[in-house]
């Protein structure tokens, strides 16, 4: 496949860290990211080391800060060896050269001046950064000039009192959040306000910011590193996916706090659909909301006693609570039909050509297309929401069910496993239905709408299931279904997974745009 | 006083000594707004006979922080035609933004440049998309992220 060795070229050059680890045993999952196999680096992502990685999964590594931190330090030192400067200087060397350590040395070698003029290193006398009084002064910034005034300048000279400077640095940190590239406050000076100095001039909590900062800009200015989007969450994620890679494969990577994301464009995990379709689609969404958004309401009326039904819970099948009458929320019909003839629900006939000629059919026809798939997708993402919901409830639940049926907390763990495939399933159901949008038939779409239905049907069966009360859940054999059901689901979602990706990698897909 | 107003107020103190050519001090009531006025010296036919009037805002934080600088109309005051200033009066110049502001800057020395600015420049017109960015532009001037792709103009 030459597909897989255009993954392989992608990522085989420039950039060391990835191809001190590139003995890989397994080069058919080799492609997309990196191997995990680092003796030194525990802390990467092992979870499923035993299980063959799956045509949608990728490689890829979790640093905690202090992982980071440490890769900054070992380049720092590596370079204050070979280029025998100090390590302040090298740190801003390497900032420069935004973590490039070959170049820098190469650089350094051919026109050492050269480079340290333009990092703002400029011609450097000897000796520490210090305080001092000088006599005659007067200070640029504050205008004062009273005897005894304390004042700092770096190499380049510029001196200006302590309290100016420190207020510059306040304003810099705290206000702009700059740290790599603080340069002297002279007008067109470019030096550059190294560690040693800074600490010399700010106080303890700023030289701390300072430092957090200085982390910040080694993880962006690293294109394999990205930093994970759940909130609060200080790791970064390595994964070798470039941004020509993206139209065939959807890097979704999971963080050590759980939170799974698309490397390629830090919105939650989107898969299957790769990131191109996902941003068109939400624009789309965004777009098209007003027309959109009466159907996704949270409310709607009883078909039958038009009385007003508030969907509670993640199940499509709803009983109205006044005239007990059953019905498909998604598309308001009969529940005793669905069952097993689901596919109706979740699969749009195209209209016939005929029709389409009429242009005002056409677009009529445009926006029911858009608004079948939008219904679905924006049915699952509240669904997930509120799946979510329950799973808190759960807990109460799975508290109440151990009282109930006098099972352990482990053994009640299945509910926790059922609410985690519920997500997981819905926010790849969600997204089958905006790839479905954008999809162009060709001979492979059946087998996708096949998956689809497949999936959705499973997600539908062990939502209701999962929505029982206690009494019924105590039954032994509901247990067991929950469970079957649950890893069912898991496997209809591979599957649907592993052929989207599959024929993602291979250009297999047909589209209705251009990506 | 704060560290604002000591600097504002040497400032000023040497504005009422002396000011550069072209430029003139209208009113400075305290230390938060000044109103200037600046003309173009040589003969640049846009420019010609004709006076523009400059806004300065400062915050506690002056000189660190940069003055929010913008041209004001006013019925003899227009606002100065050139590619880089909208006609709302807001300039999109790098010495203003916080990347390319120096606090040994002052209120003589962005008039000066201004003055330059204006000096220098042969192009009759106003910024692209100043008519979208005057119409929808909700935030202040040290907000807008103005991109300084081209500071030759
Ligand atoms: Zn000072
Ligand atoms: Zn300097
Ligand atoms: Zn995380
Ligand atoms: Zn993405
Ligand atoms: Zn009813
Ligand atoms: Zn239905």
């Amino acid at each position: 496949m030459d597909s897989e060795d255009d993954f392989m070229s992608g990522l085989s050059s420039d950039d060391d860290m990835l191809d001190d680890q590139s003995d890989n045993d397994d080069e058919s999952v080799a492609e997309f990211g990196i191997d995990e196999s680092d003796p030194e680096l525990d802390f990467s992502h092992k979870k499923d080391t035993k299980k063959k990685k799956t045509s949608f999964e990728i490689n890829f590594k979790v640093y905690k800060p202090e992982d980071i931190q440490r890769q900054q330090d070992d380049l720092i030192d590596e370079v204050n060896m070979i280029l025998d400067i100090r390590k302040e200087d090298a740190a801003i060397l390497l900032r420069h050269f935004r973590w490039n350590k070959e170049r820098l040395i190469e650089d350094y070698m051919d026109r050492p001046k050269k480079v340290l003029e333009a990092a703002g290193l400029g011609p450097s006398t000897t000796g520490p950064p210090k305080l001092e009084v000088v006599p005659d002064f007067m200070c640029d910034i504050c205008c004062e000039d009273e005897p005894g005034l304390k004042s700092f300048a770096m190499k380049c000279g510029h001196r200006f009192c302590a309290s100016c400077y420190n207020q510059y640095l306040v304003q810099k940190i705290k206000e702009e959040g700059e740290a790599a590239r603080i340069q002297c406050p002279a007008d067109g000076c470019n030096r550059i306000i190294d560690a040693k100095s800074l600490d010399l001039l700010v106080a303890a909590d700023l030289q701390q910011r300072y430092h957090e900062l200085l982390t910040r800009t080694y993880v962006e200015d690293k294109e394999h590193l990205k930093w994970c989007p759940a909130p609060d969450c200080p790791n970064a994620i390595e994964c070798g996916i470039k941004k020509k890679d993206l139209i065939r494969v959807v890097p979704t990577v999971a963080c050590g706090c759980d939170y799974k994301f698309c490397f390629g464009c830090i919105l939650a995990d989107h898969q299957p659909a790769p990131c191109e379709l996902v941003k068109r689609w939400l624009k789309k969404c965004a777009d098209d909301s007003e027309t959109a958004n009466w159907i996704s309401a949270h409310t709607k009326e009883c078909p039958k006693c038009n009385s007003t039904i508030e969907k509670n819970g993640g199940c499509n099948h709803m009983t109205c609570r006044k005239c007990k009458h059953e019905f498909c929320w998604m598309c308001m019909g009969l529940w005793s039909e669905h069952g097993t003839s689901w596919y109706n629900c979740n699969r749009f006939e195209e209209k016939s050509s005929s029709d389409a000629r009429d242009a005002q059919t056409k677009s009529r026809v445009s926006l029911q297309r858009y608004l079948h798939y939008y219904n679905r997708y924006a049915n699952h993402e509240q669904s997930a929401k509120l799946d979510k919901d329950i799973f808190i409830k759960t807990e109460k639940k799975m508290v109440q069910l151990q009282s109930a049926s006098g099972m352990s907390w482990i053994e009640v763990q299945y509910l926790n496993a059922a609410s985690h495939a519920l997500q997981e399933c819905r926010q790849t159901l969600k997204w089958t239905y905006a790839f479905a949008f954008y999809l162009a038939r060709n001979n492979m779409t059946e087998m996708f709408e096949d998956n689809q239905k497949d999936l959705e049907m499973a997600v539908e069966a062990l939502s209701e299931m999962f929505e029982k009360n206690v009494n019924e859940l105590s039954e032994p054999k509901l247990k067991v279904d929950i469970m079957d059901k649950t890893s069912y689901c898991s496997k209809r979602r591979d599957k649907i997974l592993e052929h989207t990706a599959e024929n993602l990698a291979n250009g297999g897909w047909s589209w209705s745009v251009d990506f | 006083m704060s560290f604002a107003n000591k600097r504002l107020g040497k400032e000023l103190a040497k504005i009422h000594g002396s000011l550069p050519p072209g430029i003139t001090l209208v009113t400075a009531d305290g230390f938060q707004e000044w109103l200037l006025d600046i003309q173009v010296l040589d003969a640049n036919p846009i420019y010609m006979n004709k006076t523009f009037r400059l806004k300065f805002k400062f915050s506690t934080s002056y000189p660190i922080e940069p003055p929010e600088v913008t041209f004001t109309q006013q019925p003899d005051r227009p606002i100065p035609m050139h590619p880089h200033i909208y006609s709302n009066g807001i300039i999109c110049l790098d010495l203003l933004g916080q990347q390319g502001w120096s606090p040994v800057q002052n209120v003589e020395s962005i008039c000066m440049s201004l003055q330059s600015m204006l000096t220098g420049n042969t192009k009759n017109e106003r910024p692209e998309g100043d008519a979208a960015f005057v119409a929808s532009n909700r935030r202040r001037p040290r907000d807008i992220d103005f991109y300084y792709h081209d500071n030759t103009v």
